[in-house]
């Protein structure tokens, strides 16, 4: 109690016994501080005990966002579909990118939808606690659960996409396969990468909300790189390309997935034209950027809504 | 923030306080709290894009340069509030109530100083986590669950809250989306649904001032329940009268300062001497 600049605060008994300080006072009768971080183990227990939340949360923010339209949740389907039809005509028709690549439209559609679910999650995640400080202000809860809650709803929005992806696959007369059921694990891992990225961005945004401004050309830089409109295989073949620029994209996570899941999908996709131990490092990846992401966000989680 | 108007501090507190038996169980103690916000972007008025460049170069440096405001919101604030006991907080608008309120939920972190709480206090509200365009239905669901309820507590009170708020009183409006409700109807649904789960240490931010004067007697008589089952409750209000029908004791904060501490009866006299005197 040294300030002298300001009018000097009258200065109050905290406690009857004028011997005992205020922290031994919250000692004797255990009290905490107030919004202390907690451990990491208390933190993923707290996170899972408001599981129900984080899905109603990304459930309810997916629902209102056509809530207001005449044709309704018809938009999720519709909306991955009219994308689609956009980089069909743009690739497809007019630049010719399909040559060489067999089921060119499946190839493409599945690498936006993919995509799509990578850059929407980052995006969401850059703003996921920035733009909701009302929330954060408001309430308890443990601040992951909203980027997780956002790459929720963006896993959500893909399952729309998909089926609107089974429609374009039966159209362009892919077969089913049993290898459709790949999809599973492989959006799994990369819904624990997206996460990841979505956490360590929520805390980057968090301190810094210039960030989102930035964050669409980072990604667009990325989906170039990322094979969505081509494929990496067959622009590396025959060329001479330093060993390292090849690695950095055949092991672009977002590369990975997408291949990933073409592989799953189409039939004409064959396992040859992944790069190798491709599971592993689907899965090194997702942990990689999960459990890093976690601890990163769970670093700052008390200073999460300050002004 | 000049310091402008001068005032002798009135220190009354001492008789009220020093009475008090020794062996009450403290909740919430706050140890000098200072709480400043930090506002970007007000700029030194021209050139704010230097500013705002300066401000990624020089982040520790200088703030004031860099075109940082600081808003010192809560200066060096202390009080112990106890067991049972409901405090009241007053003070003009502006003056810190509600920031001292969140930094005592831990929503807001302290500057210097420390806040110490029994468990974890929460603010009386849930409007951020509702969404307009979402029928009433879901928002209950929404606002449990954003709470810390679980699946079944919420499904348990789904009734008890709806009933309280009497949104279906005049038809079913429930299940339309909350963007359809009038003010005063969302408002009593809000309420409603924050006032449904039992806190430790509760907080209360103006929440009596929603809805007609039949449901704003509800909710006193709700948060009077609450009281009963919380350990503290704090109250921010500008309304003379709820403070001293639910409040026994009133802090009043000016200017982010505490100016006085006491039993309601004495404080209200103070302030409203103040506020009258003011005009």
């Amino acid at each position: 109690m040294s300030q002298v600049l300001d009018t000097p605060p009258p200065t109050k008994p905290t406690a009857p016994a004028a011997t005992e300080s205020p922290a031994e006072l919250a000692a004797r009768y255990g009290l905490g501080v107030s919004g202390a971080r907690p451990s990491l183990p208390q933190y993923v227990r707290q996170l899972w005990a408001r599981r129900h939340f984080i899905t109603a949360f990304a459930t309810a923010k997916l629902t209102a966002q056509y809530s207001q339209a005449k044709l309704g949740q018809l938009w999720q389907v519709v909306n991955p579909l009219l994308n689609a039809a956009v980089y069909y005509l743009i690739f497809g028709v007019l630049m010719g990118t399909s040559r060489g690549v067999p089921d060119y439209v499946p190839f493409l559609v599945t690498g936006v939808f993919v995509w799509t679910f990578t850059q929407s999650s980052i995006m969401a995640g850059t703003r996921a606690v920035s733009g909701s400080l009302g929330l954060v202000r408001a309430l308890h809860f443990p601040r992951a659960s909203l980027p997780v809650s956002y790459c929720l709803q963006q896993l959500q929005q893909l399952l729309f996409s998909m089926v609107a992806l089974a429609v374009i696959l039966l159209c362009f007369g892919v077969p089913v396969a049993a290898s459709w059921l790949l999809i599973v694990p492989a959006l799994a891992l990369q819904f624990m990468f997206n996460a990841g990225v979505a956490m360590v961005m929520a805390r980057v945004g968090a301190k810094t909300p210039d960030i989102a401004q930035l964050m669409p050309f980072v990604l667009r830089t990325w989906m170039y790189t990322a094979g969505v409109m081509f494929s990496i295989d067959h622009v590396l073949a025959g060329r001479d390309v330093p060993s390292w620029a090849r690695l950095l994209l055949e092991y672009n996570p977002a590369a990975v997935y997408i291949d990933l899941v073409r592989f799953a999908l189409i039939d004409s996709f064959q396992g040859s034209q992944l790069p190798d131990h491709v599971w592993a490092v689907a899965l090194g990846w997702a942990l990689l950027a999960g459990i890093g992401g976690f601890i990163y966000f769970w670093k700052a989680e008390e200073t999460y809504g300050r002004g | 923030m000049a310091d402008t108007i001068t005032r002798p501090d009135l220190d009354p507190a001492d008789g009220a306080r020093g009475a008090a038996p020794a062996e009450r169980v403290p909740t919430v103690i706050a140890d000098r709290v200072d709480i400043v916000y930090r506002v970007n972007g007000t700029g030194a008025g021209r050139g704010s894009a230097t500013a705002a460049l300066n401000r990624i170069l020089r982040r520790k440096k200088s703030e004031k340069a860099a075109g940082v405001r600081r808003v010192h919101a809560v200066r060096n604030v202390s009080f112990t509030a106890y067991r049972g006991e409901a405090i009241g907080l007053i003070g003009t608008n502006g003056s810190g109530k509600s920031t001292l309120l969140k930094a005592v939920a831990g929503l807001l972190p302290v500057e210097n100083g420390h806040i110490y709480t029994d468990g974890q206090p929460s603010l009386l509200g849930v409007n951020a986590a509702l969404m307009n365009d979402l029928t009433g239905e879901r928002n209950v669901h929404l606002g449990g669950l954003a709470m810390g309820m679980t699946r079944e507590q919420v499904r348990a009170r789904y009734q008890e809250i709806v009933d309280f708020s009497g949104i279906n009183e005049k038809g079913d409006f429930i299940t339309l989306p909350m963007r359809t409700y009038s003010s005063g109807m969302a408002a009593r649904l809000r309420f409603s649904i924050a006032a449904a789960k039992d806190h430790d240490v509760l907080l209360i931010d103006e929440a009596l001032a929603t809805g007609d004067r039949s449901f704003q007697k509800r909710s006193e008589d709700r948060i009077r329940e609450l009281r009963k089952q919380a350990g503290t409750v704090f109250l921010v209000s500008h309304n003379n009268k709820s403070i001293r029908d639910t409040c026994e004791r009133v802090l009043w904060l000016e200017r982010g300062e505490l100016r006085l501490d006491g039993p309601t009866e004495d404080v209200m006299k103070e302030y409203e001497k103040f506020t009258n005197g003011k005009k």
